[in-house]
C-alpha cells in the first residue's frame, strides 16, 4: 500500500501543477521511445493520456526514485526556503545588528563627525551649496527615440542606470552630444536631475554627497539650508547656462538661501570638476548682463563666506590625456593586459571602446580637465615641480633624480622620472635626456591616405581620417610635455579640439587686463582669471594624498586593425626597481588617483596666497591635505580615512572640516595649512609672475 | 527580492553541483544500506536531517512531506524565473500590444496628439500639490527610526514603516501646542517633481501630467514642483520651512529664464488653498507677507488652473476630524465590525489616527466655510433635490428607463436636508425643523472622565469631554456648516484653538475691515479678494458624476474604554434621499461636492464683484466620470475622481493648451454637466462692494 501511494503523490500534485508537470512528463515520454510497450500506449487516443502517464511511472519505480528533474526541483526548492528563511531573519533583524557586529570586530566605532560635533554644540549656521562634478550627478531622459520608449523620466546616468542595460547602443545614443554642436542631438533631451538626489549617491550603495549630507543633517541641516548645484556635466560650462540656464539658477538659489537666512552667506563646496565649474560661476555672476548674471562687482562678497575645493583639479588632470587621447586610463590599460583579446577585438562586435570614445568625445565638459598652464606648471622635457633635478646635464639627469620625499608620502620611487613628458612613445624616450632625443614634427604632416577601407566602420572617430603617415608622424614626435600635448589633440582630432578650444583655454596669462579675457572660455582657468574682489571669502583646497595618482603614460602604436584607435598605453613597461614611479606604461605621482597634488595645490599653496595678480584682493587661501588610510576591513566599506577622488567625501576629518566652516569658523580656527606632501616646495619651483 | 533571488543560483553554483552529487550518493546509500548515510548527516541542516528520518524506512524511502515541499518550491521557484526572464527579455512595447489587442487601438495621450497639432512649451508651469499627496522625508528623528534618515516616511513605499508604526505615528504626528516639529523630530518635505509624481509605486498623481507635458517641449527648467509640509497650517511652512519664499523665488526665476512669460499655476485640491494664500502673502508688505508689490500676482501669473479645488472647504473633513472616520472607513466598520472597534493586537489604530491627524493644522483649512449662507440652513440647501435621482438615472439608465421619472419624482417629494451636516439619527436628519428639541450644548459642563482613562498613551480630547459632554453634544441633534464650527471648539479645544488662530470659515461683511489684513483669512476666498490682475485667467477643473460626502447621520457609539464616542450611523439608509450607511451624497468628485468646487467660479468670482475687483476672467470646467473599460485601463483615463482626475485625458489637454498659450475663450469657456449654475444661484451672498468708495485702484 505504502509503495503506490506514495507514487500518486507527485502524480496529485502534477494536477495542481499541470504546467510544469506536463513539461516533466513529455520528459519521461521521450525515454519511453524506447521501450516498444510504451511506444504503443503512446498510439493510443488522448482519452487514455493519464493512463499512459501512471503506467511508465509505475514501471520505473522499483529501479528509479528520483529523476534528475525531479532532482533539481528539488535542490532548488531546498535552497530557496533556506534562501528566504535568511531572508526573512535578515528582515526582523533589528537595524543596531550590523553595528554591533562591525563593533565587535573593529572595536567601538568613532561618533560620526556630526555627532561628534553637534556634542560640542555646533549648530547649523551658513547655508551650504553642493556643487557635483563630473560624472557624478545624474541625468535623466526628458524625450528620446523611439527605442527608449517607457523610459521618460527615467535615469540615463546615475542610480540604478535604469533599463539601459537592456540597450547599450539606445543609451549611448542618448548619452552622446551632437558633434558639432556640443547640445543634444536633434530629438533628444537628457536634462541633469535637480535636487539632493541628483548626486547623493553615484549608484545604489555607492556614496557621493550622501555622508557629507547626513553629517550636515546631523548639526541641523535641511533641505532648505542645502542646495545642490547639479548641472549637465557633459556640456562645456557655459552651454549650461545656454541651453538650461543653470546658472542664472545657481545665482538664483544662493540669493534665495541667504534671504532665507537672514542674510548668512553661503559655503560652497564644489567637487572635481564642480570646483572649475564655480570658478567659472563666479566670474560669470559678475560679468554684465548680456554675457554673464550681471549681478554686480560685489556679489561674489555679499553671497559667498567660503569655497572649500574638494578634490580640486584647478589645473586640470593628466588622467583627461589618456582619456581624450585612446580612451583608457591606467585601469583599463592593465584589464587589457590581462585579458588581451576581450577589449582590442571586437568581441560579438560590439566596439565597445569606440562608442565610448566616442560618446566621451562628445562630451564637452571633458576638455576643461586637460592640464592648464603648460610647460610652466606641469614640466618640460628635463624638469618637473616634483621631482629635484639637481642639474640639466644630460647624463646626471637620470641619475641624480632623487626620491619624492613628502613627510611619509613616498608613493614610489621617482628615479628616472620624468614627470614633464606627458608622453612618450617607448620607455627609451621617456627616460633619456632631451638632448638625445631627435624629435620630428608632426604637425605639417598631411592626413589622408585612409587607414583602412573604412566602410565597415561604423562608428565615427577622427582617427579614421588621419591616415598611416599622420600615426606614424605622431608617434615619432616622441615625447609630449603639457605644451606639446594640446598641439598634438588639435592634431589627431581638429573637429573636437576646435569645439574644446571655444569653451576652454589652457594657457596663462601674461596680462590679466587684456579684454580679451573677459570672454567666457577663460573663466574656468584659475590662471587667466582674477580671483572676485571679495576679501572676506575664503577659499580652501582639500584633497587627498599618499595614493598614486596617474601623471605621465608611455604610449606604443596599436597593432593596425580595422577600426581600432592606433595608440594604445603600452603596458609592458615596468620601472627598473621594485617600486618605481612607472608601472604598467603609466608614471604616478602623489595625489588623490585622479588629481596629482600639484593641480589640486598649486593655486591655493602659491597662485592665490597673498595678494598676487590672480587674487587681487588678497583672499585668503588654505591647503588641507588628507592622508589616505585604507579601510581597515572590508565592514568599513570605502573606510572613514580615505583620500581618494571621490571616497574622500566619506572622509571624517574632511567632513569635520566642513562642518566646522559651517558652522561658522575660519580658516584659521580649524588650524590653517594642514599639509603632508611636498606641494609649498614643489610650488617653489614652479616659475610663474605673481 | 527578485534580483536577490536571481543572485543566488550564482552564489550557490559553485556548491551546488557538490551538493547534488551528495543527494545521489545519499540516495544510493539509503538504498544499499540505511546506517550508512549517518555519517553525512552532522553537518546538515535541521531540515535535511528531518527528510533523512522521513527516509529512515528503509522499505520506500521515496517522497517525505519536507521533499515535495521542496519539490513544489523549486517547481515554481523555476517557472517563476522563467517568467521573470520571459517579461525581461519581453520588448517594452509588448504590454500595449496586448492591451490594443484586447480594447481595439488606444488614443493618443493628449500630449502626443497636441505635438502633433504643433503645440509648443511656452508658459513654465507651477505644481502645487494637495495634501496627502506630497512626499514627507525624515532628517532627524528619534532612536527608533534610525536608519530612516532622508526616507520618505510619507509616499513612495513608505519605506520601513510597516514595520514600525508607532515609531512611524510618532514621527509624523506634529506638536499639539506649537503645530510644528516636536523636539529632536524633523521630517521636511521631499523637494523636486519627485516629491509627488507617484504617491505609491504606481499610484500616479501627477506623474500623467508631467508626462504630456514633456512630451510638447517641457522639462526640468520650465516645470516647477512647490512642494510644501502639507501638515502645517499655511504660514506656519512659511515660518519653519520658508516655503512661501521658495515659491516666490521660484516662480521668478521660472518668468525669467522663460523670457519673461508668465507662469501657468496648476494647484491640486488643497494646493488650490495653499495657493490663493500664497497670493495674498506675496503681495502682502515684507514682515508678514512677501513683499512682492501689488502687482506681483499680474506680473508672473498668467493663469490658476485649480484642478479639484475645495474652495469652500469639504464636509468629509468634518467626519474626518469628528470621528477620524469617511465614507470608506465606515463601511469598512459596518462590514467587519469586531475589526476596527476592538483593539485587536492592541493597536487602538483609530485613536492612533486620529490623535495623528488632528495635529495636522491644515486638515482644519478643509472645514467647510462660509457657514450656513453656502452650505444651507436647517431646511433648505443650494443643492435641494435633485441630485441623487439624476445619478440614480444614470446609473440604471439601461435597466430601468422609465421608472427614472416616477423616481424624479419622489426624491423630489422627499429631498435630503444637506443643510444639515451633522445629524444625530436618521429620523432627526429628515424632521422639518420645527420638529427637532434641541438643547444647547454650548454651556455644558464638560468633566467626570469618560472612563478611568488608563488608555492614556492614546491621546485625544474626547477623553477630556465627560459623560456630559457628550450627552450634550447628541442632545442638539442636528449640525449645520454653522454650529458645527462651535461643535468642533466644543470637542475639541485645543485643536480648534491652534486652527482658528491660522484658518478662518465665514463670510466677510466689509472686506475692507482692516482685520482681513491677518494671514488667517488669506486662504478664504469669502473673506479675501483676489489679486489686481486683470489679465489673469482662474479655471476651476473638477470631476462630477461621482457621489460625494455631503452629510453625516451620527449615533453615539457604545460605550467602550478609549474609544472615539461618536460614530456614522452605518445603518442608516434611505433610498429616496441618497442616504446610504450614513452618508448623504451629493454630485462632485467623491472627495470635493460640485458646490465647493464650483462656486467661486460661477458665481463667487465671477465678472467684476467684490471678492474680484479687477474682474478675472474665471471658467469652469467639468468632466464627468467614466470608469475604466476593463482592469487594463488602471485608472482610466476619463476618470472624474478626485486624484484620478490628474490621468483624465481631458483635462491634460485643456492643462496643456492653457500651458502652450490657450486663454480660456480658446478652450471654450465652460463646460458644465452638473447644476452649479442653479445651485450657485440658490445661495444668496453679497457681491457688489457695498461701500461706494471704489477700490480696484
Amino acid at each position: 500500500m505504502n509503495k503506490p501511494l506514495s507514487f500518486y503523490r507527485p502524480y496529485f500534485l502534477s494536477k495542481t501543477m499541470s504546467f510544469l508537470r506536463r513539461r516533466n512528463s513529455t520528459d519521461s515520454s521521450k525515454t519511453r521511445i524506447a521501450d516498444p510497450n510504451i511506444e504503443k500506449d503512446g498510439a493510443d487516443d488522448g482519452d487514455k493520456k493519464k493512463d499512459q502517464y501512471k503506467i511508465p511511472q509505475r514501471r520505473n519505480s522499483g529501479s528509479k526514485k528520483w529523476s534528475c528533474w525531479d532532482n533539481c526541483c528539488w535542490f532548488i526548492g531546498f535552497i530557496c526556503s533556506i534562501w528566504w528563511f535568511c531572508l526573512f531573519l535578515y528582515n526582523t533583524m533589528p537595524d543596531s545588528i550590523p553595528q554591533f557586529v562591525t563593533m565587535a570586530i573593529t572595536g567601538p566605532l568613532p561618533d560620526p563627525p556630526g555627532v561628534k560635533l553637534r556634542k560640542e554644540g555646533l549648530t547649523a549656521n551658513h547655508p551650504v551649496v553642493l556643487v557635483p562634478g563630473v560624472v557624478t550627478g545624474g541625468l535623466e531622459l526628458w524625450e528620446g527615440r523611439h527605442c527608449a520608449e517607457g523610459l521618460l523620466g527615467k535615469r540615463l546616468w546615475g542610480g540604478s542606470f535604469g533599463e539601459f542595460y537592456k540597450r547599450p547602443l539606445c543609451w549611448l545614443e542618448h548619452i552622446s552630444l551632437d558633434n558639432d554642436t556640443g547640445f543634444d542631438p536633434p530629438g533628444i533631451r537628457v536634462r541633469p536631475v535637480t535636487g539632493l538626489v541628483a548626486a547623493d549617491y553615484f549608484a545604489t550603495g555607492y556614496f557621493v554627497w550622501a555622508v557629507v549630507i547626513a553629517n550636515l543633517a546631523h548639526i541641523g541641516y535641511e533641505e532648505k539650508s542645502l542646495y545642490m548645484a547639479a548641472y549637465d556635466w557633459r556640456l562645456s560650462f557655459q552651454n549650461t547656462e545656454i541651453r538650461d540656464q543653470s546658472l542664472t539658477r545657481i545665482k538664483s538659489n544662493i540669493e534665495l538661501l541667504v534671504a532665507t537666512h537672514g542674510g548668512k552667506k553661503v559655503v560652497v563646496l564644489p567637487h572635481s570638476m564642480g570646483v572649475q565649474y564655480f570658478l567659472h560661476f563666479m566670474k560669470w555672476v559678475e560679468t554684465p548682463a548680456p554675457r554673464g548674471g550681471g549681478g554686480g562687482p560685489d556679489w561674489s562678497a555679499k553671497h559667498i563666506k567660503a569655497i572649500m575645493n574638494i578634490g580640486a583639479p584647478f589645473l586640470g588632470s593628466p588622467k583627461s590625456i589618456a582619456l581624450h587621447f585612446s580612451i583608457e586610463v591606467r585601469d583599463i590599460a592593465a584589464l587589457r593586459a590581462q585579458a588581451p583579446g576581450l577589449l582590442d577585438k571586437d568581441v560579438l562586435g560590439l566596439q565597445t571602446f569606440k562608442h565610448l570614445m566616442r560618446m566621451f568625445r562628445t562630451w564637452d565638459a571633458t576638455f576643461s580637465m586637460i592640464p592648464k598652464g603648460g610647460e610652466t606648471i606641469w614640466g618640460g622635457l628635463d624638469w618637473s615641480p616634483e621631482t629635484e633635478t639637481v642639474n640639466n646635464s644630460a647624463k646626471k639627469g637620470t641619475d641624480n633624480s632623487t626620491r619624492n620625499t613628502g613627510g611619509n608620502g613616498n608613493i614610489c620611487d621617482t628615479k628616472g622620472v620624468n614627470y614633464g613628458r606627458l608622453i612618450s612613445f617607448n620607455k627609451d624616450w621617456a627616460e633619456t635626456h632631451s638632448s638625445k632625443i631627435e624629435r620630428v614634427d608632426f604637425k605639417h604632416v598631411a592626413k589622408g591616405d585612409k587607414l583602412t577601407n573604412s566602410s565597415n566602420c561604423d562608428i565615427w572617430l577622427e582617427y579614421h581620417e588621419m591616415g598611416n603617415r599622420a600615426i606614424k608622424a605622431v608617434a615619432d614626435h616622441k615625447v609630449y610635455t603639457a605644451g606639446s600635448i594640446l598641439d598634438l589633440l588639435h592634431y589627431v582630432a581638429p573637429k573636437l579640439m576646435a569645439r574644446g578650444a571655444s569653451h576652454f583655454s589652457y594657457g596663462i596669462a601674461d596680462d590679466l587686463d587684456d579684454p580679451k579675457y573677459d570672454q567666457y572660455k577663460y573663466w574656468s582657468n584659475p590662471l587667466e582669471t582674477k580671483l572676485p574682489n571679495a576679501p572676506d571669502m575664503e577659499i580652501y583646497s582639500l584633497y587627498g594624498v599618499g595614493l598614486p595618482t596617474e601623471r605621465g603614460y608611455i604610449y606604443k602604436v596599436a597593432p593596425p586593425s580595422d577600426c581600432s584607435i592606433p595608440f594604445q598605453i603600452d603596458t609592458s613597461v615596468d620601472g627598473d626597481s621594485e617600486d618605481s614611479c612607472l608601472r604598467g606604461g603609466v608614471f604616478s605621482g602623489d595625489g588623490d588617483e585622479t588629481v596629482p597634488i600639484i593641480s589640486a595645490g598649486f593655486m591655493c599653496a602659491k597662485g592665490w596666497r597673498g595678494k598676487t595678480r590672480f587674487n587681487p584682493s588678497g583672499i585668503r587661501t588654505y591647503n588641507r591635505e588628507y592622508k589616505h588610510a585604507p579601510p581597515a576591513n572590508l565592514l568599513e566599506g570605502r573606510g572613514t580615512q580615505s583620500g581618494s577622488h571621490v571616497d574622500l567625501l566619506g572622509n571624517f576629518a574632511l567632513i569635520e572640516d566642513v562642518l566646522r566652516v559651517a558652522a561658522g569658523a575660519t580658516g584659521e580656527d580649524i588650524g590653517g595649512d594642514r599639509v603632508y606632501s611636498d606641494i609649498f616646495k614643489w610650488s617653489e619651483r614652479i616659475n610663474i609672475k605673481l | 527580492m527578485s534580483s536577490l533571488r536571481r543572485r543566488k543560483p550564482i552564489n550557490e553554483s559553485s556548491d551546488s553541483k557538490h551538493k547534488a552529487e551528495e543527494e545521489d550518493e545519499d540516495h544510493d546509500d539509503v538504498d544499499a544500506d540505511g546506517d550508512d548515510d549517518v555519517n553525512g548527516k552532522n553537518k546538515k541542516t535541521p531540515s535535511k536531517i528531518k527528510k533523512k528520518r522521513g527516509e529512515k524506512p528503509p522499505k520506500q524511502p521515496k517522497w517525505s512531506c519536507m521533499d515535495t515541499c521542496c519539490w513544489f518550491i523549486g517547481c515554481i521557484c523555476i517557472t517563476w524565473w522563467l517568467l521573470l526572464f520571459l517579461y525581461n527579455a519581453m520588448p517594452a512595447s509588448f504590454p500595449q500590444y496586448v492591451t490594443e489587442a484586447i480594447t481595439g487601438p488606444l488614443p493618443d495621450p493628449p500630449g502626443v496628439k497636441l505635438k502633433k497639432e504643433g503645440l509648443e512649451a511656452k508658459h513654465p508651469v507651477v505644481f502645487v500639490p494637495g495634501i496627502v499627496t506630497g512626499g514627507l522625508e525624515l532628517w532627524e528623528g528619534r532612536e527608533c527610526a534610525e536608519g530612516l534618515f532622508r526616507k520618505r516616511l510619507w509616499g513612495g513605499t513608505f519605506g520601513e514603516v510597516y514595520k514600525r508604526p508607532l515609531c512611524w505615528v510618532e514621527h509624523m504626528s506634529l506638536d499639539n501646542e506649537t503645530g510644528l516639529d516636536p523636539c529632536g523630530i524633523r521630517v521636511r518635505p521631499v523637494s523636486g517633481l519627485v516629491a509627488a509624481d507617484y504617491f505609491a509605486p504606481g499610484y500616479f498623481v501627477w506623474a500623467v501630467l508631467i508626462a504630456n507635458l514633456a512630451r510638447i517641449g517641457y522639462e526640468d527648467k520650465t516645470m516647477y514642483m512647490a512642494a510644501y509640509d502639507w501638515r502645517l497650517s499655511f504660514q506656519n511652512t512659511e515660518v519653519r520651512d520658508q516655503t512661501l519664499s521658495r515659491i516666490k523665488s521660484n516662480i521668478e526665476l521660472l518668468v525669467a529664464t522663460n523670457g519673461g512669460r508668465k507662469v501657468v499655476v496648476i494647484p491640486h485640491s488643497m494646493g488650490v488653498l495653499y495657493f490663493l494664500h500664497f497670493m495674498k502673502w506675496v503681495e502682502a508688505p515684507a514682515p508678514m507677507g512677501g513683499g512682492g508689490g501689488p502687482d506681483w500676482c499680474s506680473k508672473h501669473i498668467k493663469a490658476v488652473v485649480n484642478i479639484g479645488g475645495p474652495f469652500l472647504g469639504v464636509p468629509k473633513a468634518i467626519a474626518g476630524l469628528f470621528s477620524a472616520e469617511a465614507k470608506d472607513i465606515a463601511v469598512a466598520r459596518a462590514l467587519a465590525p469586531g475589526f476596527l472597534d476592538n483593539d485587536i493586537f492592541q493597536f487602538q489604530t483609530l485613536q492612533h489616527v486620529m490623535r495623528m491627524s488632528r495635529t495636522w493644522d491644515s486638515t482644519m483649512s478643509m472645514i467647510p466655510r462660509g457657514g450656513n449662507t453656502i452650505w444651507g440652513g436647517l431646511d433648505w440647501s443650494p443643492e435641494e433635490g435633485n441630485s441623487c435621482a439624476k445619478k440614480r438615472e444614470k446609473k440604471n439608465e439601461t435597466q430601468i428607463a422609465d421608472q427614472a421619472g416616477s423616481e424624479n419624482a419622489v426624491c423630489k417629494a422627499k429631498s435630503a436636508n444637506y443643510g444639515r451636516i451633522i445629524s444625530f439619527g436618521k429620523d432627526v436628519a429628515e424632521a422639518p425643523s420645527s420638529d427637532i428639541e434641541r438643547i444647547d450644548f454650548r454651556g455644558a459642563i464638560k468633566g467626570h472622565s469618560a472612563a478611568n482613562t488608563t488608555c492614556r498613551d492614546v491621546w485625544t480630547e474626547y477623553h477630556d469631554m465627560g459623560f456630559a459632554g457628550i450627552k450634550a453634544v447628541a442632545e442638539y441633534k442636528t449640525y449645520t456648516a454653522d454650529s458645527l464650527v462651535d461643535l468642533l471648539h466644543f470637542v475639541a479645544p485645543k485643536m480648534m484653538a491652534r486652527g482658528t488662530a491660522h484658518f478662518s470659515y465665514g463670510v466677510a461683511d466689509n472686506l475692507d475691515d482692516p482685520k482681513y489684513k491677518h494671514y488667517k483669512y488669506w486662504s478664504n476666498p469669502l473673506e479675501t479678494r483676489l489679486p489686481n490682475a486683470p489679465d489673469m485667467e482662474i479655471y476651476s477643473l473638477y470631476g462630477v458624476g461621482l457621489p460625494t460626502e455631503r452629510a453625516y447621520v451620527y449615533k453615539l457609539s457604545p460605550h467602550a474604554e478609549c474609544s472615539i464616542p461618536f460614530k456614522i450611523d452605518t445603518s442608516a439608509d434611505d433610498e429616496d434621499t441618497c442616504l446610504r450607511d450614513g452618508v448623504y451624497s451629493v454630485d462632485g468628485d467623491e472627495t470635493v461636492p460640485v458646490l465647493s468646487a464650483g462656486f467661486m467660479c460661477a458665481k463667487g468670482w465671477r465678472g467684476k464683484t467684490r471678492f474680484n475687483p479687477s474682474g478675472i476672467r474665471t471658467y469652469i470646467r467639468e468632466y464627468n466620470h467614466l470608469p475604466p473599460a476593463n482592469l487594463l485601463e488602471g485608472r482610466g483615463t476619463l476618470s472624474g475622481a478626485h486624484v484620478d482626475i490628474m490621468g483624465n485625458f481631458a483635462l491634460i489637454e485643456d492643462v496643456i493648451r492653457i500651458a502652450a498659450g490657450a486663454s480660456g475663450e480658446e478652450l471654450g469657456g465652460d463646460q458644465v454637466y452638473s447644476k452649479i449654475f442653479n445651485w450657485s444661484e440658490n445661495i444668496n451672498l453679497q457681491l457688489d462692494e457695498e461701500i461706494p468708495v471704489h477700490s480696484s485702484s
